[in-house]
């Protein structure tokens, strides 16, 4: 899960660590689409290429992965079961773009980072510190630096997800 | 000066009400169609009333089509097509469907008339971005994003840069619009034209029939790509006489227009491809595939399930038989192309070679029903994905390719061309 440290908003976990081209069949198979329940989701998260990663994984957790991550289907139930099971953060070297989208509008956080990807090793204890932009492998000691976002998805972001900022623009309140 | 701009820089900058726009951009875009299936629906239906919405912008623009598990192939799926018929009912939804008229969506949609020359679509679905094939701007969002566009009518974009695929020459026998994309995703990577547009020209693509510019469309997602895209010519003219509905606009890129990149195929380098298991960018020509005994053959999908595909398909199949051991599926991607292809002789023919003729369905490409493989299985199939587990068990194997590989493969039960048999 992620916290607060002070004012900064802090992830903090045990890495999974996977390759390039993890595509959402691999995150949650199809068959197990016919629900949209968030916690029956996570139940089946990663299973198409880890089928003990639902057994292994503690909240707050982090994946690391190579590139173009969430690649395939536009299917959103992918980031949704990474959330559900308690994934606090995924980082790899490039995401693909539907599951980039999808993911800041459910509000996973992800992060585009391709040294802290390739370095990052499967178990490193690893600290993502959002409001300064930056990833620590406690491992090892490795430290990297991210950008702050720009344009719609800082707005997604500040709004926390797609459903709150179209509330608003909708007038709907809160 | 100010150098000009593609056809997506321009139908982005349209839809913006922008005179011009440059990639990296962001911009809000009114949208005139905005889709979402049996998979990706429900959620977008939930996030959508989580919204505060209560009436879609414009029930004739958002259009739900059941497609990926029906007919109901469980009772999970009968309830949530259930809840997505209901909402279509309540917001009085004009393009709702779901049997009689129904089909796949990507098939659908342009045979309709309902996607046209100068839209800017966003669907819950990842082959979305097959309309570019008709000078359309059109891609693939989850479905919180479809469920907000409902709701507003709008969705932001950043402007891609785009990569031109310049594709010359002439196509061999057998070679079609699914060898040049696969070709194509061999040769840069399924992250080779990530977020960017596709835009695809050259004498190849012009000869290129509508059903070819589809499917090869239909797969720029295969290469991380945000649209594919084609400039309409007479043949998109033809194809969207009597079909249109409303006014459309033909837009091309103009001569000076900047591309990230340009690649040059040569058509006649284009052998008859087959994508080997577990990515699309594992492409060979069929000189290079060995011996490769098949368990299934599936000719159909958002990517292959035209009428052309069929008649393709049918060429091969006629006076043959499917080998013994090979379960032939025939899915015909809507049930207009399923009366055409009956009224034309193609399913005698396809019932006498021993394949089976499905109802329209997404079904075996993404391994939901009619056709799902067993462990140690092996099939070739004209769908659009051969990831891990994509059309069964986690140890089966896809290979991609054309309906005519396809069938062929099933009347040899080993991959091979038509020319083989």
């Amino acid at each position: 899960m992620n916290s607060k440290r002070g004012e900064n908003m802090i992830s903090k976990g045990k890495v999974h660590k996977y390759g390039d081209h993890v595509d959402t069949d691999a995150i949650i198979p199809a068959r197990y689409l016919m629900t949209t329940d968030p916690d029956e989701l996570a139940s089946h998260c990663m299973e198409g290429i880890d089928t003990e990663f639902v057994s292994r994984a503690e909240p707050g957790d982090i994946i690391v992965a190579g590139k173009n991550f969430g690649c395939g289907s536009s299917r959103e139930h992918a980031p949704i079961a990474i959330k559900a099971a308690g994934v606090s953060c995924v980082i790899a070297a490039s995401f693909a773009r539907i599951f980039y989208r999808n993911s800041f509008n459910i509000g996973l956080p992800i992060i585009e980072q391709a040294e802290a990807a390739a370095a990052i090793d499967d178990g490193d204890e690893v600290e993502v510190d959002f409001t300064d932009g930056l990833i620590r492998d406690l491992t090892t000691g490795d430290e990297w630096r991210f950008a702050a976002l720009t344009g719609p998805v800082a707005e997604l972001i500040e709004a926390g997800g797609l459903v709150n900022l179209t509330r608003s623009r909708l007038g709907a309140g809160g | 000066m100010s150098a000009g701009m593609t056809i997506t820089e321009k139908l982005l900058a349209k839809a913006a009400g922008k005179d011009s726009v440059r990639p990296g951009e962001f911009v809000t875009c009114e949208l005139d169609l905005v889709l979402a299936n049996d998979i990706t629906a429900p959620i977008a239906i939930e996030q959508f009333g989580n919204m505060g919405g209560t009436q879609v912008f414009d029930r004739d623009k958002v259009v739900l089509v059941a497609d990926h598990s029906t007919p109901n192939k469980d009772i999970k799926t009968a309830q949530i097509v259930k809840q997505m018929r209901e909402f279509a009912r309540e917001q009085g939804l004009t393009n709702y469907y779901e049997g009689a008229g129904s089909g796949i969506e990507h098939i659908i949609l342009p045979d309709k008339g309902l996607v046209l020359p100068g839209d800017v679509v966003i669907g819950a679905d990842s082959h979305t971005c097959t309309y570019g094939a008709l000078g359309a701007f059109s891609t693939g969002v989850g479905s919180s994003d479809a469920g907000a566009a409902m709701a507003t009518g709008e969705t932001w974009f950043r402007v891609p840069a785009t990569l031109k695929f310049v594709i010359a020459g002439e196509l061999g026998k057998w070679v079609g619009g699914k060898d040049i994309i696969l070709y194509t995703i061999g040769k840069i990577g399924v992250d080779g034209a990530l977020y960017r547009a596709m835009e695809f020209a050259g004498s190849a693509i012009e000869n290129l029939p509508m059903a070819g510019r589809f499917t090869v469309c239909n797969m720029a997602i295969e290469a991380g790509g945000k649209n594919g895209i084609i400039a309409p010519d007479e043949k998109v003219e033809e194809f969207v006489k009597g079909r249109a509905q409303r006014a459309y606009e033909c837009l091309a890129s103009d001569t000076d227009a900047e591309y990230e990149r340009v690649h040059e195929w040569d058509a006649g380098d284009i052998e008859p491809q087959v994508s080997f298991p577990h990515l699309p960018e594992n492409a060979r020509g069929i000189s290079q595939v060995g011996d490769i005994t098949i368990h299934q053959a599936v000719v159909g999908a958002c990517t292959n399930g035209r009428l052309e595909d069929l008649r393709i398909a049918a060429e091969v199949l006629k006076g043959r038989q499917v080998a013994a051991g090979v379960r032939c599926i025939i899915i015909p991607g809507s049930q207009e192309i399923h009366l055409q292809a009956t009224r034309e002789g193609l399913v005698e023919t396809f019932l006498e070679a021993g394949c089976m003729v499905s109802t329209p369905t997404c079904g075996p490409c993404l391994g939901g029903h009619m056709g799902v493989l067993a462990e140690g299985e092996k099939a070739i199939a004209t769908t659009n994905r051969n990831f891990v587990g994509r059309m069964g068990h986690p140890e089966s194997e896809i290979y991609l390719s054309s309906p005519a590989l396809a069938a062929a493969s099933a009347v040899a039960g080993k991959i091979c061309s038509p020319d083989e048999l």
